[in-house]
């Protein structure tokens, strides 16, 4: 099942161009998050963070994925903070952290307790632990899992990957002709 | 201008990667794990020597402040309760930085064993010489060990982190009961979601 959760806030003092609500999606089951990434094309890049509230370097590094969807966010550039917050808690710890903190980029929470099930799943070599980073792109996959130092490692990790995959598929198209 | 700044970017990127992933010195499955001696809650220095009849160790890397820790709680205290009696002792270890997590100090982790009436030794890797070892890299994070010290799981305590009584697979209890007919666990690993531990920042 898939919910989809508002949170309604009211801007009165920032900025005009401020978020009126964040929306979020609950995947109570890792499929239903998979049938969400397999939405995405084999030209669009897809960027996947695990995080939760209660994880503090996840919530240091927010910021960053909040500038790599502003610099970089298009129909073929897709960023989803995925958090791992429990789904009973929901109310008491992703609600209001978003109402304090809102996110840029599409905002995920997955409830499948099954950890063991999907996280080979995501990516073969995380062992589970947060925060987690993976790029999805032609069909290929590259993890970080551990916190960016900074803005530009992020960015970097993610952008030397897709040209990665751009340059083989090339040559790759190349030798076939 | 952009090249110089992005390949030491990449290497450290590349470096971080490594340390993230599992040392390779660490212990698997099968590994002989080494003793150690660590300050328990009481005081007292505390090794695995210090449990001449354990028929094994249920070795739980937790610690005070986490919530994956806190939801696992009561589930820790119920493994030492059934498998202590049959020489089978939960042994754990706080592995994080009190510098990182004031929660995570000596003084709190007094606290908490106290009031919550833990039942096993709680014991603080205060040195974080201890965890690098086993490899653990999350809280809680378990290591099933058999009279041997011979690393027999590691992963996770259950299925079911958030509601307990959902969980289908019991993961520590099936290794541990698997080691006591002197059977290898299946699984003997798993994945699951936890706390990072704080590492000492140098």
């Amino acid at each position: 099942m898939r919910n989809l959760y508002l949170i309604s806030f009211i801007c009165l003092v920032t900025a005009p161009n401020a978020l009126l609500g964040q929306v979020f999606t609950v995947y109570d089951s890792f499929t239903e998050l998979e049938k969400r990434i397999q939405q995405v094309d084999e030209h669009t890049t897809l960027v996947l963070n695990f995080w939760a509230t209660w994880c503090s370097p996840c919530v240091e590094e927010l910021p960053s994925f909040d500038e790599l969807y502003q610099k970089h966010a298009d129909t073929d550039f897709q960023v989803i903070m995925v958090s791992l917050d429990f789904k009973s808690r929901l109310e008491k710890t992703l609600v209001p952290f978003l109402e304090k903190n809102p996110l840029k980029p599409e905002i995920a929470l997955l409830a499948d307790q099954d950890a063991d099930s999907w996280i080979p799943q995501i990516h073969p070599n995380w062992e589970g632990t947060i925060p987690a980073t993976v790029v999805i792109r032609g069909g290929q996959r590259n993890l970080f899992p551990e916190k960016f130092q900074n803005y530009q490692a992020l960015e970097s990790f993610v952008l030397n990957f897709v040209n990665k995959v751009q340059k083989a598929t090339c040559m790759g198209s190349k030798g076939t002709r | 201008m952009k090249r110089p700044v992005c390949i030491p970017i990449l290497l450290a990127s590349f470096l971080l990667f490594l340390n993230a992933t599992n040392d390779p010195s660490s212990y698997a499955i099968g590994d002989k794990a080494e003793d150690f001696r660590l300050q328990n809650v009481d005081g007292r220095m505390i090794s695995l020597a210090d449990f001449p009849d354990a028929k094994g160790y249920i070795i739980v890397f937790t610690c005070n402040h986490c919530p994956y820790a806190q939801i696992y709680e009561q589930r820790i205290i119920n493994l030492h309760k059934k498998f202590n009696p049959k020489g089978f002792p939960v042994i754990a270890i706080n592995p994080n930085d009190a510098e990182i997590v004031p929660d995570d100090s000596f003084d709190e982790m007094v606290k908490r064993s106290a009031t919550k009436r833990y039942p096993f030794v709680y014991l603080h890797d205060a040195e974080q010489k201890v965890y690098p070892k086993f490899g653990a890299n999350r809280t809680p994070h378990v290591f099933v060990l058999n009279k041997e010290k011979v690393v027999r799981y590691i992963g996770a305590i259950d299925d079911n982190p958030e509601t307990p009584s959902a969980v289908r697979k019991k993961y520590v209890e099936n290794a541990v009961e698997a080691v006591l007919r002197d059977e290898r666990p299946n699984p003997d690993l798993t994945r699951a979601i936890g706390c990072p531990i704080k590492r000492k920042r140098h």
